[in-house]
C-alpha cells in the first residue's frame, strides 16, 4: 500500500495526531492511527461502517478521549487528551450525521447555541444570538424562519440548520459526517461553494463519506481507514470509485445482474392505479409481477419511502386503488397488509426494524405468533424455537445464542434477523427500503443474493435505494421517483449507472 | 416556540376566564381583590414548589421526593429555630441548606448511577420521609417562634374592606412572585437556563455543544430542593404549625399543575408563566367550588376531569397533527423520457 | 455475546442474595419470634395486598408505562362491592356474586379507560393515570361522602382472613394471581408483544403487531388485578373507604423495580417481583417484631432500593470494563 503522506507535507498543518488508539468494551476501534489536516484543506475520511472513522472524528472533536500515548497537536498546543471545550476553543465544529439539534428550541437558538455555551458570558444576549443566526444562514444563502421550532422543520431544513450552526465566525476546522444525504442538488452546490470560500480563508474541512459522492470530487486528500487501521492517505486526484472501494473493503464487489427469466404474466402481485397521498406522492401507477424485482430510486424526499409505507398500511393513501394478488386492499393497517402477504424491511433498521434490547429469537418470531398457538391459545414455545433455528440456519445468521440481544449482532446479521422475521411469514410482496445501509460489502452481497433467491421462487420484490448501483444490479427494472411522482422507468439490462444518474440530476434541478 | 407556547398559555388562560365567569355568575364574591389576594396567599406554597418542579421537568427529569424534602427542611428549621434561636432570615437560610443538600443527593444519584429519576426520587422520598417520621416521632410543633407569626402577617399592599378590616397582598405571595420572576429570568436570560432547555431537548446534543450535563442535572434537583425548602417555610408561615405528615402525598398534584401549565414530561418545554397559570387553574377550581357551595367532596372529581380533558385534548391534538414528511409534489406529470417495459 | 442473559440472571441472584441475607438477619435479630407460626401466618396475610397491587403495576411497567390509578381503582371497585353487599339484594350468596361481579366490572372498566387514554388518545401514561386516579378517588369520596362502609358477611371476610388447607386464603389468591400473570406474560401473544412494545413500540408497529390492542389489554389486566386486590382489601379491613392503601402506590413501583422490572419497559418477570415482595415483607415483619417504627421500615425500603440500583449499575459497569 502506497502512503501519500510524505509526498504532501505542507507547512501549515492545522491539526496533527499520532499514535491514536481507542479501545471500547472488547473492541479495539483504532490501532495506532496517525492523522493530519492542513489549514485550508478539504480532506475526506473514508471507510466502511466499523472502520473506526466515527471514533476518530469523536476524538478529534473531543467527545471521546484517545487512550494513553496519543499526541494531538493543534497549532502550538500539544495535548495527550483533547476535551470538547479545548476542541471548541480551537474552532473545531462538527455537523453530525444525526444533526444533533434541539427539537424543542427555535432555529435561531439552535444556530447560536454553540456560541452561547462556549462563550464566557453567563447571560444571553438575544440580539446577538439573532445576528449570529442570520449571518450563519446568509453564508449558505438561506433564510429559515428564526422563531420556528426545529421540530417543525423538514429533514432537509434541519440539515441546513445543522450546517449553519457549524459555520460560526471562528471556525477553523469544519467536520461533516455524511452531510449531504437529505439535500437537493441545489443545496449541495450552495454548500460546496461555502466550503470553497471557507477554504480560501484557511478553514480546513474534513468530511466523512462511505461512497464517492459530489463532495469527494472537491477533496484534496483522502484518508482511508479499514478495521481501525489507517490504510493510507492519498491525493484525491489519484483515486477513483473502484480504487476507493478496494481500499476501503479490501475487495472489489461484483454485482451479478438480475434478469427475469419468466414472462411477466398472470395476476400481478401488486397493482396500483393512480395511488395518491396528499403531500406525499401523486398518481402512482405501479404493477409488479411474481418473480420480479423492481427498484425505486431518486433523491431522498422524492416520496419513495412514503409510498413504501403506504403499501405496507402505515400511511393510508388518500385516493387511487390498489390490489394485492388480485384482491383490492384498503391499505389502512399493517395487520391487513401483513395478512395479504406484504412484508416490509424499513429504512431505519435500528429504530423501526428491530427491538434491539430483546433477544434474536423474539425478534424473529414476532411476526408469526398467530401460527404457533397451542389448542389453549397459548404460545407454542417448541414450535417457535424450531422456527428460529430454521431461519438462523437458512440465512446463516452468526449468533452465539438465540437468546442474546439483537444489539449484540453486527449490522449485516441484524439485517438478516429482519429478513428472517419477514420470510417466516411467507410474503408474496416484499418491500425493502434501503436494505443494505450501513452494512459492509461482504454482508451486502449476501443479502442481495438472499433477495434474488426469494424472487426466483416467485416472490415479488420492491427495492428502494439511494444507491443507483444497488437497484440497477439487483432489479430487472428501475423506477425513478422525484417530488412525489414516478418520472421514469429503465430496463436494467440496457441501462448504465450514468444514464440514471444523469436522468436524476436533470430532473432535480 | 414562543408562539406555540403562547398558544398553550392563552388556552389555559381561556379556561381560567371561562371558569371565573361561571363562578362569578354564581357568587360575585369570587371576583374581588380580597378573594384574589387570598387565593394567591394560600397557593404560594404550592406555587413555589411548582417552580422547582418546572425546572426538573424542563431538564427532562421528574421528582417525587420534593414534598418529603419540604417537610424535612420545614421541620428541622423550626426545630433549630426553637432550640438555638434565630431570625426569619436564618430560618430561610437553614431551610435552603437542607433543601439543596437533599436535592443534590437526588441529582447526584440520577446522574452518576443512571437510575431513572422517577425511581430514584421515589426511593429517596421513602428514605427521607421515613427517617423524618422516625426521628420526629410524628409530633406536631405548635409553638412557632414569634417572628414566624410577625413575618406571616406582613402585607406588601394593605387595603381595607368596607367594614374597615385590613386585607392585602401577603409577603408570602410577594416572595412567590419574586421567585417566579427570578426563575423566569434565569431560564430565559442565562446560559444555565438555556442549558436546562438544551439538556431536556437532547442530552447528547447538549454535551456536544459543551454543556456540562452532569452539572445541569445536579443543579435542577438541588434547585428543586431549594424551592421545596422555601415552600416548607412558607407552609409553616401559613399554617403556624408544623406537621410532619401534611405535605407528603401532594406531590402528584403539584406535578399535575405544572403539566397543565404546558411543561412536558418528555422535557425541554415549559415556562414560568404557563406554570403560574396551571397552579392558578387548580387553585381557582378549588376556591370556586367553595364559593359556589359545591361540597368539597367534589374537588377531586373536578381536578381529575380538568387533568384528563386538558392533557387529553393536547395529546389528541399532537396525535392528529402528527404528519409524515411533506413532499412538494411536482405540479404536472412530466413526459416519460425513457421507454421501459410498461 | 451471552452478556445480556447472564446479566439478567445476575440481577436476580443479587436479589435472591439480598432476600436470604435479610431473612438471616431477621431470624438472628428475632430469636424465637421470627421463625414462629404466628409470624409466618402474619406475613402470609399481609403480603397478598401489596403483592397483587404490585402485579397490577408491573404489567404496565413492562409495556413502558405506569399506572398511578391502581389504588384508586381498587378503592372504587371495593366501595361499589361494599355498597352492593350492604344493600343486600336477594340472598347473601346472590349479593356476594353480584358484589364480586361489580368489583371486577368496575375495575375492568377503569382499566379499559386507562388503556384507551394511553393507547388511543396517546396521553403519557403517567398523566392519564394521574387523571383517572384523581377522578376515581373523587368519585369514591362523592359516593361515600368520605365515610367508611363496613361490616360484611363471613363469606366476604373469608377472602381476606380465611384459611384453606392450612394456607391463608389471600395467599392462595396471590399465588394464583402470580401464576396467571406469569402465564399471561410468557405464554400469550399479548404478553409477548407487551415486552416488545415496552422496548421499541415503533418496531412492533412495523412488524404488524397491533400496539393499540395490546396496550389496551395491558391496562385492562392491570385494572382487573386492582379489582382482585380490592376484594382482598375490603375483606381484610372489613370495610371500604376511599384513600385506603394510598401509601402502597409508590411502594408497588419500588417493589416492581426491586424485582427487576425495568422502569423504561421491556423487561421484568413475576418470580423476581415475588422475591422482592418477600424481601420487603420479611423486613417489615422483622422490624415490627423488633418494635421498630414502620416508618423506619419505609426508609430502609428506600435505602435498599437505592443500594440495589447502585449495585446493579456498578456490576454492569465492571462487566463492560472487565470484558476488555
Amino acid at each position: 500500500m502506497v502512503s501519500g503522506d510524505s509526498s504532501i507535507t505542507m507547512q501549515s498543518s492545522f491539526l496533527s495526531m499520532q499514535q491514536i488508539n481507542k479501545r471500547y468494551t472488547g473492541v479495539q476501534a483504532l490501532f495506532d492511527v496517525d492523522f493530519d489536516i492542513q489549514a485550508g484543506e478539504i480532506h475526506c475520511l473514508a471507510g466502511t461502517n466499523g472502520s473506526g472513522k466515527s471514533t476518530l472524528i469523536k476524538i478529534i472533536c473531543g467527545v471521546e478521549r484517545a487512550d494513553a500515548g496519543a499526541t494531538i497537536t493543534i497549532g502550538d498546543s500539544v495535548y495527550t487528551q483533547l476535551s470538547r471545550k479545548d476542541a471548541l476553543q480551537h474552532g473545531i465544529q462538527v455537523i453530525y450525521q444525526d444533526l444533533s439539534l434541539f427539537p424543542n428550541l427555535t432555529v435561531q437558538e439552535n444556530i447560536s447555541i454553540g456560541d452561547t455555551m462556549s462563550g464566557s458570558k453567563r447571560f444571553i444576549s438575544w440580539k446577538q444570538s439573532r445576528t449570529i443566526a442570520i449571518q450563519a444562514m446568509e453564508q449558505i444563502g438561506i433564510a429559515l424562519p428564526l422563531d420556528k421550532k426545529v421540530a417543525h422543520l423538514s429533514m432537509a431544513d434541519q440539515q441546513l440548520v445543522a450546517i449553519s450552526r457549524a459555520l460560526t465566525k471562528d471556525v477553523r476546522l469544519l467536520i461533516m459526517d455524511e452531510p449531504t444525504t437529505a439535500l437537493t442538488k441545489k443545496e449541495v452546490d450552495a454548500l460546496l461553494s461555502v466550503i470553497k470560500d471557507l477554504n480560501k480563508k484557511g478553514v480546513a474541512t474534513l468530511f466523512i463519506s462511505h461512497k464517492l459522492n459530489e463532495l469527494m470530487t472537491v477533496a484534496n486528500r483522502i484518508t482511508v481507514l479499514r478495521d481501525g487501521k489507517k490504510i493510507g492517505c492519498y491525493q484525491a486526484s489519484d483515486i477513483d470509485a473502484k480504487k476507493l472501494e478496494y481500499l476501503m473493503t479490501g475487495t472489489t464487489s461484483s454485482y451479478t445482474p438480475y434478469t427475469l427469466n419468466k414472462e411477466r404474466a398472470g395476476t400481478p402481485v401488486l397493482c396500483c392505479t393512480k395511488l395518491s397521498k396528499k403531500d406525499n406522492f401523486h398518481d402512482i401507477d405501479l404493477t409488479v409481477y411474481p418473480g420480479e424485482i423492481v427498484g425505486i430510486t431518486g433523491l431522498l424526499g422524492s416520496g419513495r419511502t412514503e409510498l413504501a409505507h403506504s403499501l405496507f398500511g402505515l400511511n393510508p393513501p388518500t385516493s387511487g386503488t390498489c390490489t394485492i394478488n388480485g384482491e383490492p386492499v384498503a391499505l389502512k393497517s399493517v395487520q391487513e397488509a401483513v395478512s395479504m402477504g406484504v412484508a416490509c424491511v424499513p429504512e431505519n433498521r435500528l429504530s423501526d426494524g428491530l427491538v434491539l434490547d430483546q433477544s434474536i429469537s423474539k425478534n424473529i418470531v414476532m411476526t408469526i405468533l398467530d401460527n404457533h398457538l397451542s389448542s389453549l391459545g397459548l404460545l407454542d414455545d417448541e414450535g417457535l424455537h424450531e422456527k428460529v433455528l430454521e431461519y438462523v440456519e437458512a440465512l446463516q445468521i452468526k449468533i452465539s445464542s438465540p437468546s442474546s440481544a439483537v444489539k449484540t449482532l453486527s449490522g449485516g446479521n441484524q439485517q438478516r434477523v429482519v429478513l428472517a422475521k419477514w420470510i417466516a411469514t411467507n410474503p408474496t410482496l416484499f418491500i425493502l427500503d434501503n436494505p443494505t445501509v450501513g452494512i459492509d460489502v461482504a454482508a451486502k452481497s449476501s443479502i442481495h443474493s438472499i433477495i434474488k433467491a426469494l424472487a426466483e421462487e416467485g416472490m415479488a420484490v420492491l427495492i428502494i435505494s439511494d444507491e443507483i448501483a444497488e437497484v440497477l444490479y439487483n432489479c430487472n427494472r428501475v423506477l425513478v421517483m422525484n417530488r412525489g411522482r414516478i418520472i421514469g422507468e429503465f430496463d436494467s439490462s440496457s441501462t448504465t449507472e450514468n444514464d440514471i444518474q444523469a436522468f436524476i440530476d436533470f430532473h432535480a434541478m | 416556540m414562543k408562539r406555540l407556547l403562547a398558544r398553550h398559555e392563552t388556552y389555559i388562560f381561556g379556561i381560567i376566564v371561562v371558569f371565573s365567569i361561571i363562578i362569578t355568575a354564581i357568587n360575585p364574591n369570587f371576583l374581588t381583590l380580597e378573594n384574589a389576594f387570598d387565593i394567591l396567599k394560600s397557593n404560594a406554597f404550592t406555587g413555589i414548589m411548582a417552580i422547582g418542579v418546572l425546572f426538573v421537568l424542563i431538564s427532562g427529569g421528574i421528582d417525587i421526593s420534593f414534598a418529603a424534602t419540604a417537610t424535612i427542611a420545614e421541620y428541622l428549621t423550626v426545630l433549630i429555630c426553637l432550640r438555638v434561636g434565630g431570625s426569619m432570615l436564618f430560618a430561610f437560610f437553614s431551610a435552603l441548606v437542607i433543601g439543596i443538600i437533599l436535592g443534590a443527593v437526588n441529582g447526584y444519584l440520577i446522574d452518576r448511577f443512571a437510575v431513572p429519576p422517577i425511581i430514584t426520587t421515589i426511593a429517596t422520598m421513602n428514605l427521607y420521609y421515613g427517617l423524618l417520621i422516625v426521628f420526629s416521632k410524628g409530633r406536631w410543633i405548635y409553638a412557632l417562634p414569634q417572628y414566624f407569626r410577625t413575618f406571616a402577617d406582613i402585607r406588601v399592599i394593605t387595603l381595607y374592606t368596607a367594614e374597615g378590616l385590613p386585607y392585602g397582598l401577603s409577603i408570602v405571595t410577594a416572595l412567590w412572585f419574586v421567585l417566579m420572576v427570578l426563575s423566569a429570568g434565569l431560564l430565559f436570560y442565562t446560559r444555565l437556563g438555556r442549558s436546562i432547555y438544551a439538556v431536556g431537548g437532547d442530552a447528547i446534543s447538549a454535551k456536544r455543544v459543551g454543556v456540562s450535563v452532569k452539572m445541569v442535572r445536579i443543579f435542577v434537583y438541588a434547585f428543586m430542593g431549594a424551592m421545596a425548602s422555601v415552600a416548607g417555610i412558607v407552609q409553616a408561615l401559613l399554617v403556624q404549625a408544623v406537621a410532619p405528615n401534611s405535605i407528603v402525598g401532594k406531590e402528584l398534584n403539584v406535578i399535575a399543575a405544572v403539566v397543565l401549565g404546558g411543561a412536558s414530561l418528555a422535557g425541554g418545554v415549559g415556562t414560568v408563566s404557563g406554570m403560574f397559570l396551571g397552579v392558578m387553574l387548580l387553585a381557582i377550581v378549588q376556591n370556586g367550588m367553595t364559593l359556589m357551595r359545591v361540597p368539597a367532596v367534589w374537588y377531586d372529581v373536578f381536578v381529575g376531569l380538568v387533568i384528563l380533558f386538558s392533557v387529553g385534548s393536547s395529546s389528541w391534538k399532537v396525535k392528529k397533527e402528527k404528519v409524515g414528511t411533506f413532499i412538494d409534489i411536482e405540479p404536472l406529470s412530466p413526459p416519460m423520457v425513457q421507454e421501459g417495459g410498461r | 455475546m451471552m452478556r445480556p442473559l447472564r446479566l439478567e440472571k445476575k440481577e436476580t441472584s443479587v436479589l435472591v442474595g439480598i432476600m436470604i441475607l435479610v431473612i438471616i438477619i431477621m431470624v438472628l435479630a428475632n430469636p424465637g419470634t421470627f421463625l414462629t407460626y404466628t409470624n409466618m401466618k402474619g406475613m402470609a396475610y399481609q403480603l397478598p395486598e401489596l403483592g397483587i397491587l404490585t402485579l397490577a403495576m408491573m404489567v404496565v411497567m413492562i409495556s413502558g408505562g405506569i399506572n398511578l390509578s391502581i389504588i384508586a381503582t381498587a378503592n372504587m371497585a371495593g366501595i361499589v362491592a361494599a355498597i352492593i353487599l350492604k344493600s343486600q339484594p336477594g340472598s347473601p350468596s346472590v349479593a356476594f356474586l353480584l358484589a364480586l361481579g361489580a368489583c371486577l366490572g368496575v375495575s375492568s372498566a377503569i382499566g379499559l379507560l386507562n388503556g384507551v387514554l394511553v393507547a388511543f388518545v396517546e396521553m403519557p401514561p403517567i398523566l392519564a393515570t394521574l387523571g383517572t386516579m384523581t377522578l376515581f378517588n373523587g368519585i369514591s369520596i362523592v359516593i361515600t361522602k368520605g365515610y367508611v362502609i363496613s361490616g360484611f358477611s363471613p363469606a366476604v371476610l373469608y377472602i381476606g382472613n380465611g384459611m384453606l388447607l392450612g394456607i391463608p386464603f389471600p395467599l392462595l389468591i396471590f399465588l394464583l394471581a402470580a401464576i396467571v400473570m406469569s402465564i399471561f406474560l410468557r405464554k400469550t401473544r399479548t404478553g409477548f408483544s407487551l415486552f416488545m412494545i415496552g422496548s421499541n413500540a415503533m418496531a412492533t408497529k412495523f412488524s404488524g403487531i397491533n400496539n393499540m390492542a395490546v396496550l389496551i389489554r395491558t391496562y385492562l389486566v392491570s385494572g382487573i388485578y386492582s379489582g382482585i386486590a380490592a376484594l382482598v382489601m375490603i375483606s381484610r379491613f372489613n370495610s371500604a373507604k376511599s384513600g385506603y392503601g394510598d401509601s402502597y402506590l409508590l411502594i408497588t413501583i419500588l417493589a416492581a423495580v426491586l424485582g427487576g422490572v425495568k422502569s423504561e419497559g421491556g423487561f421484568g418477570n413475576v418470580s423476581g417481583v415475588v422475591i422482592a415482595l418477600i424481601t420487603l415483607q420479611v423486613l417489615s415483619s422483622g422490624f415490627n417484631l423488633l418494635r421498630v417504627s414502620s416508618f423506619l421500615t419505609t426508609a430502609i425500603w428506600g435505602f435498599i432500593m437505592i443500594a440495589v440500583m447502585v449495585t446493579n449499575f456498578l456490576i454492569e459497569n465492571r462487566k463492560t470494563r472487565g470484558a476488555t
